[in-house]
C-alpha cells in the first residue's frame, strides 16, 4: 500500500528539482526546503506503512500489544527534520549574504571564484 | 645495527642523509669550510664500500635486509655485488671530493648551505638506486634521483632558463620513473620475486615470458630518459645551468649513468636477446655520433663536456647493447675512466670560469702558466678521454674494441665507436689545449690557481685516472672484473694490461682513431661554422619539441576545464541531475526490473485528499508570481507531509513538522521580503522544456526506485530488536525517543553538534562585515 506515497514522492522530488535547477536564489532555497521533506518522506515510506499505531508501550506491559508502525525509521527522519532545518536556515543566510555582498539575486551573474572571462593560460616557466 | 659488517651498509646509506640535514647549520658557523667536516661523511661511507672489495673480488655477493611493508613484498633489502659496490665507491668517493669542491665553488654564496644540503640528499638517493635490492626500493631511490636533480639545477631559481632546465629534466626523467615501475612490477610478477636478487638467479623466466617486450620496452625506457640517450638527450645539455659542482657530480658521474646501470644490472635477465642486442646498440650509437656532432659546435667548454657525457652515455649503452663479454668490459672500464676524467674535468672547467671569469673556448688561452695545477688535471684527464697511453682510458678503449669487433654485428658498432671516438679525441684537445696553451688571452678576471678546496678534486681524480692505468691489472682484478662477472650473470676474469701484448685489431682501431681525431681537431673551427649551419637550417629539435608539446598539453587542458567548468552553477546542476536520472532509470531499462503499480487502491479517500494536497501545494509553488506567495505555499505541502506522518503512526515526526515548517515559513519570510528581488523566473522557454523534462524523470526515477524498495521483502531485524528492549533494557515506553536518545545516542549528539555548528556559522556570517574600504568593495564591482 506504500505504492500512492512513492508516487508522492516522485512528485515533490520533481518539483524540488525544477526548483533548484533555477537560477534564483530564492526558488533554490524554495527547493531545498521541499527537497527535504521528499527525503524524509522516502525513508518514511520505505520503512513501510502502519496506520494510526504509534510505537509505544502501554503502561503496564513490556511488549507492545498489537503491531505498531516501525520505530526506526520515525527516529532516522526525526533527526533529518532537524538537521534540514537548520541546513535550510544556513542556506537562507548564506543566501542572503551573498545577496548583499554581490548585489544580484542570479547565480549566472554570481562569478566571483570562475570569473566568465578566461585569461591566457600560464605557458612560461 | 652492528657498527661494522654488511648490516653496517644502512648507516653508510643513512650518513648522507644526515650530513643534509646538518649542512644548513654547519655552513651557518664554519662558513665554506664546513666543506672539510662535512666530506667526512661520505669519505666513511667510501670506506665502508672499501671494504667489501676483497670478499668481491673472491666473488662473494652480499646482502641485508630490514622489513618495511612484508605484506606487500616491500623490503628495505640490500644486494652488494661487483657491479654495485663499484657504483657504490664511484659515488661516495666522487661525492667526497665534490662536497669540497662545492664548498670552494660557492665560497661566499649566501644559500651554500642549501646547496650542500641539496647535494647530500642526491647522494643519499644515488647510493641507494645503486645497493637496492627490492624493485621498490630501487623506484623510490630512482625518483628520488630525479627530484633532487630538479632541486640542483633549479638552483640558481631566479633564472628563468635554470627554472625552464629544472622542470624538463624533472619531466623527462620523471616519466622514465613511471615507466620503471611498472616495468620492475611486472618483471617482479613475471619472475616471481620482488627481490633483484631471486629475479637475477631465475634465468630466462622473463626473457621467455609473453610480457618480455613490454618489461623490455618500459626498462629502456626508464634507462633511456634518465641516461640522456637519443632522442630524450636534450635534457641533459639544458641540465648544465645548474652550478658546476652538479654538473661534475650529477650530469657526468653518477646520476645519468643510473641509465646505463639499470640496463647493466637487468642484463642477466632482459639481455641477449635480438631485441636487446638490436634497439640498444642502434639508440646508443645515434647517440654516441649525436652527442659528438652536437659537441663539435658548442664554444662554451661546459657545454662541450656536457655533449660528450651524452656521447659517452651513447658509447656505454651501445657496449651493454651488444651483450658480448669483451665489449661489457669495454663498458666497465670505460664506465669507470669516465667518471674520473669528466669529473674531473668539469671541475677544471669549473675552476677555470671560477678564476678568469669565462669558459668561452675563445676567450681563454694559456692560463697553464697560471694556474698549473689545473692545467695538469685537465692534461691527465683529456688524455685519458682521448684513449691515450698511459692511461685507463687508453685501456677502456682498448678493451671495448675488442670486444666491439668480435661482437655480432661488429662492423656497425666499430665504426660507430671509431668514428665517436676520434671526435671525442679532438674535443678533449680542445677542451685541454685550448684554454691552457697558446697565446695569453686578456680574460674578464685576472686568472690565478684556484683554492685548495677548488684543485683538490679536480687533481686527485685525474691522478687516480693515471694510476688506474698503470696499476690496470691489480685495479681489474679487484674491482673491474666483478662488475663485468655482475652484469654477465658469469664469472669473468681476464687479465687487463695497460701495453699491448700484440699487434691486435684494437690496436689498429685505436691508430685510426687518434689519425682521425688529429684530423678533426686541426678543422674544429670550420667543422663548428658546418654544423651551426646544418642545425640552422634544420631549424627545429627535441629541446624545440619539449616546448611545443608542454603548450600542446597545457592548451588542451585549459580548453578542457573551460569546456568542463563552465563556472554555470545552473550547468552544474543540469549536469549533476541527469547523471542522477541516469542512474536511477538505466538500470531499470536495461534489466527490465520494472516495479508495478499494484497496491495503489487500497487507500482510503482521505489519504487520498492528503496527498493531493501536497501535490497542490508543490504546484502551487511552482507556479506562484510573487515570492510571498511562494513562501507561505511551502508551507501547505509542509503541512501536509506532517498530516501524513500523523495518520501513519509517527505523532513525534508529525509534531516536529508542524513547527519546523512553521518556522522555515516565518525565517524565510522574514529574511525574503527584506530583499529587493525580481520575482520573474527568468529562464527561456526552452530551459524550462528541459528542466522539467529532468525533474520529471528524476522525480518518476526515485519513485519506481522507491516502488522496487517496498516491494522487497521487508527486514524486521533490527526494528523488532528496538521494539523488544526499549521497556526492559532502556526503561522506556516511546520507543522513537528511545532509539534517539539511548540506543542511538551519540547519533543524537552529532546531530545536535550539527546544528550548533550551523548556528555559529549563521551567526558569523551575520556579524562578519566587510569594512567598507576593504578588499570586498572591489569584490563588489566586478
Amino acid at each position: 500500500m506504500e505504492t500512492l506515497f512513492s508516487v508522492l514522492v516522485g512528485i515533490l522530488f520533481a518539483g524540488s528539482i525544477y526548483l533548484l535547477l533555477s537560477r534564483k536564489l530564492v526558488r533554490i532555497l524554495l527547493g531545498i526546503a521541499i527537497l527535504g521533506n521528499a527525503v524524509n518522506l522516502l525513508i518514511f515510506t520505505a520503512g513501510r506503512l502502519t496506520r494510526g499505531v504509534p510505537p509505544i508501550i502501554p503502561i503496564k506491559s513490556y511488549l507492545p500489544i498489537e503491531a505498531t508502525a516501525n520505530p526506526l525509521p520515525q527516529a532516522l527522519v526525526l533527526t533529518a527534520i532537524v538537521i534540514s532545518f537548520s541546513f535550510l536556515a544556513f542556506f537562507l543566510v548564506l543566501g542572503y549574504r551573498a545577496y548583499q555582498e554581490l548585489g544580484t539575486d542570479d547565480l549566472l551573474d554570481m562569478r566571483v571564484a570562475e570569473p566568465k572571462e578566461h585569461s591566457e593560460p600560464p605557458l612560461g616557466y | 645495527m652492528p657498527l661494522f659488517g654488511v648490516e653496517a651498509t644502512f648507516w653508510a646509506l643513512l650518513g648522507p642523509f644526515v650530513a643534509a640535514a646538518l649542512s644548513p647549520f654547519l655552513v651557518k658557523t664554519l662558513k665554506h669550510n664546513a666543506a672539510w667536516v662535512l666530506a667526512i661523511i661520505p669519505a666513511l661511507t667510501f670506506i665502508q664500500f672499501l671494504s667489501f672489495v676483497p670478499g668481491i673480488a673472491e666473488g662473494k655477493i652480499f646482502k641485508a635486509s630490514l622489513e618495511w611493508v612484508p605484506t606487500f613484498n616491500v623490503n628495505f633489502s640490500i644486494y652488494l655485488d661487483g657491479l654495485s659496490v663499484l657504483f657504490a665507491l664511484l659515488i661516495s668517493g666522487i661525492g667526497t671530493l665534490i662536497t669540497l669542491y662545492a664548498g670552494g665553488y660557492l665560497k661566499d654564496h649566501k644559500n651554500l648551505g642549501q646547496f650542500l644540503s641539496y647535494l647530500f640528499l642526491f647522494m643519499g638517493a644515488m647510493l641507494g638506486v645503486v645497493v637496492a635490492d627490492n624493485v621498490i626500493t630501487l623506484f623510490v631511490y630512482w625518483e628520488l634521483t630525479s627530484i633532487t636533480s630538479f632541486l640542483l639545477i633549479g638552483f640558481d631559481h631566479l633564472r628563468r632558463t635554470s627554472r625552464r632546465s629544472a622542470m624538463q629534466a624533472l619531466v623527462v626523467t620523471g616519466s622514465g620513473g613511471l615507466a620503471l615501475m611498472a616495468g620492475l612490477i611486472l618483471a617482479g610478477y613475471q619472475g616471481g620475486s620482488f627481490e633483484l636478487s631471486e629475479l637475477l638467479s631465475s634465468g630466462d623466466v622473463l626473457r621467455e615470458s609473453p610480457y618480455y617486450t613490454a618489461i623490455f620496452i618500459l626498462v629502456v625506457l626508464a634507462a633511456f630518459t634518465k641516461s640522456a640517450q637519443f632522442p630524450f638527450h636534450f635534457w641533459l645539455p639544458n641540465a648544465m645551468e645548474a652550478p658546476t659542482p652538479v654538473s661534475a657530480y650529477l650530469h657526468s658521474a653518477t646520476m645519468v649513468k643510473a641509465g646505463v646501470y639499470l640496463l647493466m644490472r637487468m642484463h642477466p635477465v632482459l639481455g641477449n636477446t635480438e631485441l636487446w642486442m638490436t634497439v640498444l646498440p642502434i639508440f646508443g650509437g645515434i647517440t654516441l655520433l649525436v652527442g659528438t656532432i652536437l659537441g663539435i659546435r658548442q664554444t662554451d667548454l661546459k657545454l662541450v663536456l656536457a655533449y660528450t657525457t651524452v656521447a659517452s652515455l651513447g658509447l656505454l649503452v651501445m657496449l651493454t647493447g651488444t651483450s658480448d663479454p669483451v665489449a661489457i668490459q669495454g663498458a666497465v672500464i670505460y664506465l669507470f675512466a669516465h667518471s674520473l676524467f669528466k669529473g674531473s674535468l668539469f671541475m677544471v672547467v669549473g675552476t677555470v670560469d671560477h678564476e678568469s671569469g669565462t669558459r668561452d673556448l675563445n676567450r681563454v688561452g694559456g692560463l697553464f702558466a697560471f694556474m698549473p695545477i689545473t692545467g695538469t688535471a685537465a692534461v691527465l684527464s683529456a688524455l685519458s678521454m682521448a684513449g691515450l697511453l698511459p692511461l685507463v682510458g687508453f685501456v677502456a678503449k682498448e678493451v671495448l674494441y675488442d670486444g666491439t669487433w668480435h661482437a655480432v654485428n661488429g662492423g656497425l658498432w666499430t665504426g660507430f665507436a671509431v668514428l665517436g671516438n676520434a671526435m671525442m679525441f679532438a674535443l678533449a684537445a680542445t677542451v685541454a689545449i685550448k684554454p691552457f696553451f697558446g697565446a695569453k688571452v686578456k680574460t674578464p678576471k685576472v686568472a690565478h690557481e684556484g683554492t685548495v678546496l677548488l684543485i683538490a678534486g679536480s687533481i686527485t681524480l685525474a691522478v687516480l685516472g693515471l694510476a688506474a692505468g698503470v696499476f690496470i691489472a691489480s685495479v681489474g682484478h679487484q674491482l673491474l672484473s666483478p662488475m663485468t662477472s655482475a652484469i654477465l650473470g658469469a664469472p669473468f676474469d681476464e687479465e687487463l694490461h695497460l701495453l699491448p701484448k700484440y699487434l691486435s685489431p684494437a690496436l689498429y682501431l685505436s691508430l685510426v682513431t687518434i689519425a682521425l681525431g688529429v684530423i678533426i681537431f686541426m678543422y674544429m673551427d670550420k667543422l663548428r661554422v658546418i654544423v651551426a649551419d646544418v642545425l640552422r637550417t634544420i631549424g627545429w629539435g627535441p629541446d624545440k619539441g619539449f616546448d611545443q608539446v608542454l603548450e600542446i598539453i597545457i592548451r588542451f587542458a585549459t580548453a578542457l576545464t573551460q569546456a568542463v567548468q563552465t563556472g554555470s552553477m545552473v550547468t552544474y546542476m543540469r549536469a549533476t541531475f541527469t547523471v542522477i536520472a541516469l542512474v536511477l532509470i538505466v538500470p531499470m531499462i536495461l534489466t527490465g526490473n520494472w516495479p508495478n503499480l499494484e497496491g495503489i487502491s487500497s487507500f482510503y479517500a482521505y489519504e487520498w485528499f492528503i496527498a493531493a494536497i501536497a501535490v497542490i501545494g508543490v504546484y502551487a509553488v511552482l507556479t506562484a508570481r510573487y515570492r510571498v506567495t511562494a513562501i507561505v505555499l511551502l508551507g501547505i505541502q509542509g503541512f501536509a507531509v506532517a498530516l501524513i506522518y500523523l495518520l501513519f503512526g509517527a505523532p513525534d515526526l508529525s509534531f516536529t513538522q508542524f513547527m519546523v515548517e512553521t518556522l522555515s515559513v516565518v525565517i524565510l519570510a522574514l529574511v525574503m521580503t527584506r530583499l529587493n528581488l525580481k520575482p520573474t523566473d527568468a529562464r527561456s522557454s526552452r530551459g524550462k522544456v528541459f528542466d522539467i523534462s529532468l525533474s520529471v524523470l528524476c522525480g518518476a526515477g526515485i519513485s519506481m526506485l522507491l516502488m522496487s524498495i517496498v516491494q522487497l521483502p521487508f527486514d524486521p531485524t533490527l526494528s523488532e530488536f528496538f521494539t523488544q528492549y526499549s521497556r526492559t533494557i532502556a526503561h522506556g515506553r516511546n520507543i522513537v525517543n528511545v532509539v534517539l536518545v539511548d540506543f542511538r545516542g551519540f547519533d543524537t549528539i552529532g546531530e545536535i553538534s550539527v546544528v550548533m555548528v550551523t548556528g555559529l556559522a549563521v551567526l558569523a556570517l551575520i556579524r562578519v562585515r566587510p569594512k567598507l574600504n576593504g578588499n570586498s568593495g572591489s569584490e563588489k564591482n566586478r
